[in-house]
């Protein structure tokens, strides 16, 4: 039962993510794509979890972890690049 | 090593202290250094004379690389004697020359020199090898300092044009005769000639034989300037003249005769052999006698001259080859072609040495060699007229030179070839007297040429650069020495003929020595056919003398605008062109293009693999289940990747190409491997990172408006191509396991072997430590690399410290 249960979540997840690739490929502004892509992101996390638990394996958990900085710095990246076109500014102090 | 090896070695020796020598005692003459190593050897050689004229020859093995069955050996009988004194007795000679000829003040005399002595070591070495291999790398040597010496004065252009054109000829010949000697040494099983000589009759059958045959007969065709390879000896006449008479005239060209004289025991079998020698002598001697008539420069007449000299040399060795097929004949008249070659082969050497120093001596004295401006010398240079009358008179074939035997002997040979029953001689074999007799009357009036219009006639001091007079007299005693020669040949050849004639004939035809031959060379034999030819041959060769201004027109005729030296030079620029024009058109320049191939390579080479050796193959005995959430992972990274292709902006690729990213390290996920995801979802970022900073500093220009990827169908098909190769690789492969994985080891021994239970890991860094260790170094290199990129900019055009 419980295994159903994950495997219809699981296939709940990965059809929104096809909207969220839906999303991204059709834009229509970049803005649009980047937040596709954090979205994208968070629910990697939730498929990898899900995933994890069908498996029934704590391997993954630091790849959740992970995730979630990444995406976090994947997407604080993107927006500070569509505002300042540019990701490290430099020369600041100078 | 033995004391033929040191002589052979030794020009080697001296050669490297010539340079020192010279700068030590500037004041004297360097040819006065080097003077006495040839004559020492030439002394040493004729203290063979009598052994080698009992039969019996000299030997001695050195060796180099036993392992490959190339040894330093050395044999020498009739054959090698006799080049090794003519090498030896002229190379002194000629140094002596030199010693006049060539200003120590003006001149680079080291590099002279000491080019020289290579040239005498390496001749020496030619002459006297029994190895094939080590033939052939003195054969290379005398090519390179042939072409050293040519270009000696290397600031004249024309000098380099010779010096390349003889390097690249000779050097092709020299290349096929390699490929000749390693066929005949598979066919042999060795390297020894002699060991060669003894397998005649199997090497005939053996498949290779004709192969090898031709290749070697290129190689001696091309470095006796034989027709249509001769071509290079006249452009060698830029070489200063006493190299001209050593190397063109007496020693180099005849190492392709040498060739084949050596090597008629293992060949002469072949009427193949018989036919390319007879017949490309046989019209080397015309064409070259005819073109020398029309020749305006001393030397270029003299080389031609000798081109058609050595046909005819060339052409009494192939006659000779027939000997071989009548060895029941009681007196065999073949044999005579062979002798008449030898001595020949002397008599040229003589003569030739002489003419060419003569006409150095008149280039000296008069500052030009054109025959034009020449004329009326006969009283300012009494000595060099005489010498050059002797030398030319001999050439010409008149009694009582020496010329005039071999002559005579040349026509005997060429009458009674005629009369052969053996390879179709009935049907052609009636041009070779005629050939010969037309070659000999052009000879006759070239040698006329070169005497009476040089030192008869008006005397032009106008159109000279400075006022003649006689040479000196160490210039003279050189050829004075050779045209005496020539006379005592003349009147006493049969001082030649027990001693130095019989035994390199005996080398010549080892088969046929066996038998006792007595050579006896006589001026009159009475009134035969050959003696009316050499009538007809003065006659005749009069006649077009006087009238030589009334026919010369026929010369633009032939060879016109058909002449070789030009089908060479389109040949060369043709090649350059040619090679030019297909580097053109496939190196573009374009990465594109040159991706295009790499793939089509790709696609072809493994597609006919696996299609001709039937190799695909597609089981799904072994695979596992396929789930929903993989299916649809899978197609939302195939979604992704062809949506990148129609993006139209590239930050939608970049976008979409993190999403791939990381769906591929979902996969990672599903299929268990927790490390690869992490490390796949870092890079990942980092490398969309990258790329929004790489599209971040794209140029703002206007062209570089952004677009969809243009669509081309070549470059769609190849990529499908590629997709579907490699796809149709992975699915035989995988259906094709042939063992069981080795992964086992790993999972039973993680932990008790290596202490850790992360797999992954521990093969990383304990079973499999090493890749690691370098991967850390190319990402340490990746960094240093880009770092470097990044901060050390140099100005463009000027080199800046690069730590400023």
């Amino acid at each position: 039962m419980f295994a159903t249960v994950l495997k219809i979540s699981l296939v709940c997840v990965s059809i929104s993510m096809l909207g969220l690739i839906y999303r991204m490929i059709k834009g229509p502004s970049v803005a649009d794509r980047v937040v596709a892509l954090d979205a994208i992101g968070i629910n990697l996390i939730a498929i990898i979890a899900l995933v994890s638990m069908i498996l029934d394996t704590s391997a993954f958990l630091e790849a959740i972890l992970l995730l979630g900085i990444l995406s976090f710095i994947g997407t604080v990246a993107f927006s500070k690049f569509i505002e300042k076109g540019e990701v490290i500014e430099n020369g600041r102090d100078l | 090593m033995s004391s033929l090896h040191w002589a052979i070695l030794s020009p080697f020796f001296i050669a490297c202290f010539i340079p020192l020598v010279y700068k030590q005692f500037h004041r004297v003459h360097t040819g006065w250094f080097v003077l006495f190593l040839p004559i020492v050897l030439f002394i040493y050689f004729t203290g063979f004379i009598h052994e080698v004229g009992d039969g019996r020859h000299l030997s001695a093995s050195l060796g180099w690389i036993p392992s490959l069955g190339i040894n330093f050996d050395v044999y020498a009988d009739g054959l090698s004697l006799l080049f090794s004194l003519l090498i030896t007795g002229i190379g002194a000679l000629v140094i002596l020359y030199s010693i006049y000829y060539l200003d120590k003040d003006k001149e680079k005399l080291h590099t002279f020199y000491v080019y020289l002595l290579l040239f005498m070591g390496s001749m020496l070495g030619l002459v006297l090898s029994d190895n094939l291999i080590v033939l052939y790398m003195f054969w290379e040597f005398t090519s390179l300092s042939s072409f050293l010496l040519i270009g000696y004065w290397y600031h004249r252009e024309r000098s380099r044009y010779g010096a390349q054109k003889s390097l690249l000829i000779t050097v092709l010949g020299g290349l096929s005769m390699l490929g000749g000697f390693v066929l005949l040494s598979f066919m042999g099983d060795t390297y020894s000639i002699r060991e060669l000589m003894g397998q005649t009759g199997e090497l005939a059958t053996d498949p290779l034989f004709t192969a090898s045959l031709l290749l070697i007969l290129l190689g001696a065709f091309t470095k006796s300037a034989q027709f249509p390879f001769h071509i290079w000896l006249p452009d060698a006449m830029e070489a200063p003249t006493p190299v001209s008479a050593y190397l063109h005239s007496a020693t180099m060209v005849k190492a392709g005769i040498y060739l084949v004289a050596r090597l008629s025991p293992v060949f002469a079998e072949s009427s193949l052999w018989f036919w390319l020698i007879a017949s490309a002598g046989i019209l080397t001697l015309v064409w070259g006698s005819y073109s020398a008539v029309k020749q305006t420069d001393l030397k270029a007449i003299l080389a031609y001259s000798t081109i058609s000299q050595l046909g005819m040399i060339m052409s009494l060795l192939g006659a000779g080859a027939a000997a071989l097929h009548y060895e029941s004949m009681d007196k065999n008249i073949y044999m005579a072609a062979t002798v008449a070659a030898v001595f020949h082969l002397i008599n040229h050497a003589t003569f030739k040495g002489s003419l060419f120093m003569a006409a150095g001596i008149v280039d000296h004295e008069t500052g030009t060699r054109d025959i034009r401006k020449l004329g009326g010398l006969m009283n300012f240079m009494p000595i060099t007229f005489t010498i050059t009358i002797i030398g030319a008179f001999s050439m010409a074939g008149l009694p009582p030179f020496n010329g005039f035997l071999s002559k005579e002997m040349f026509f005997t040979s060429m009458v009674r070839v005629t009369e052969m029953e053996i390879f179709n001689m009935e049907t052609w074999g009636v041009l070779f007297p005629v050939l010969a007799w037309v070659g000999s009357i052009f000879t006759f009036v070239y040698s006329m040429i070169i005497v009476l219009k040089t030192f008869t006639g008006k005397f032009k001091p106008e159109k000279l650069e400075k006022k003649p007079h006689e040479a000196p007299l160490g210039m003279l005693i050189p050829p004075v020495i050779l045209a005496s020669l020539v006379i005592i040949f003349g009147f006493f050849p049969n001082l030649l003929a027990s001693t130095v004639i019989e035994p390199a004939v005996a080398a010549i035809q080892p088969g046929l020595s066996q038998k006792q031959f007595q050579i006896h060379i006589s001026h009159w034999h009475g009134f035969t056919i050959e003696l009316y030819m050499t009538l007809g041959v003065i006659l005749l060769g009069s006649l077009l003398y006087i009238t030589w201004d009334k026919w010369k027109c026929v010369y633009h005729i032939i060879p016109g605008r058909l002449s070789l030296n030009r089908m060479y030079d389109a040949l060369l620029a043709g090649m350059e062109r040619g090679s030019i024009g297909v580097t053109k058109l496939f190196m573009t320049g374009y990465i594109r293009t040159y991706l295009v191939y790499i793939f089509l390579f790709f696609i072809v080479s493994l597609g006919i693999t696996l299609w001709r050796e039937d190799a695909f193959a597609f089981d799904v005995g072994n695979t596992a289940p396929v789930r929903l959430y993989e299916v649809i992972i899978s197609v939302i990274i195939a979604t992704s990747a062809i949506v990148i292709l129609f993006a139209k902006s590239r930050l939608t690729s970049i976008i979409i190409l993190g999403a791939i990213g990381y769906m591929v390290s979902l996969f990672f996920v599903l299929f268990r491997a927790p490390d690869l995801a992490l490390t796949q979802l870092v890079i990942e970022t980092i490398s969309v990172a990258l790329f929004l900073l790489c599209f971040y500093h794209l140029p703002k220009l206007s062209s570089r408006k952004e677009e969809r990827v243009a669509f081309r169908l070549n470059n769609a098909l190849i990529s499908i191509g590629v997709g579907v190769i490699v796809a149709l690789i992975a699915l035989s492969s995988h259906s094709n396991k042939l063992f069981e994985s080795i992964s086992n080891y790993y999972i039973e021994n993680a932990y008790e072997e290596a202490g850790g239970k992360n797999i992954v890991n521990v093969i990383l860094v304990d079973f499999r430590g090493l890749d690691t260790m370098f991967e850390i170094t190319v990402l340490g290199i990746a960094a240093l690399g880009i770092f470097a990129l990044i901060k050390l900019r140099l100005a463009r055009g000027t080199l800046k410290d690069e730590n400023e």
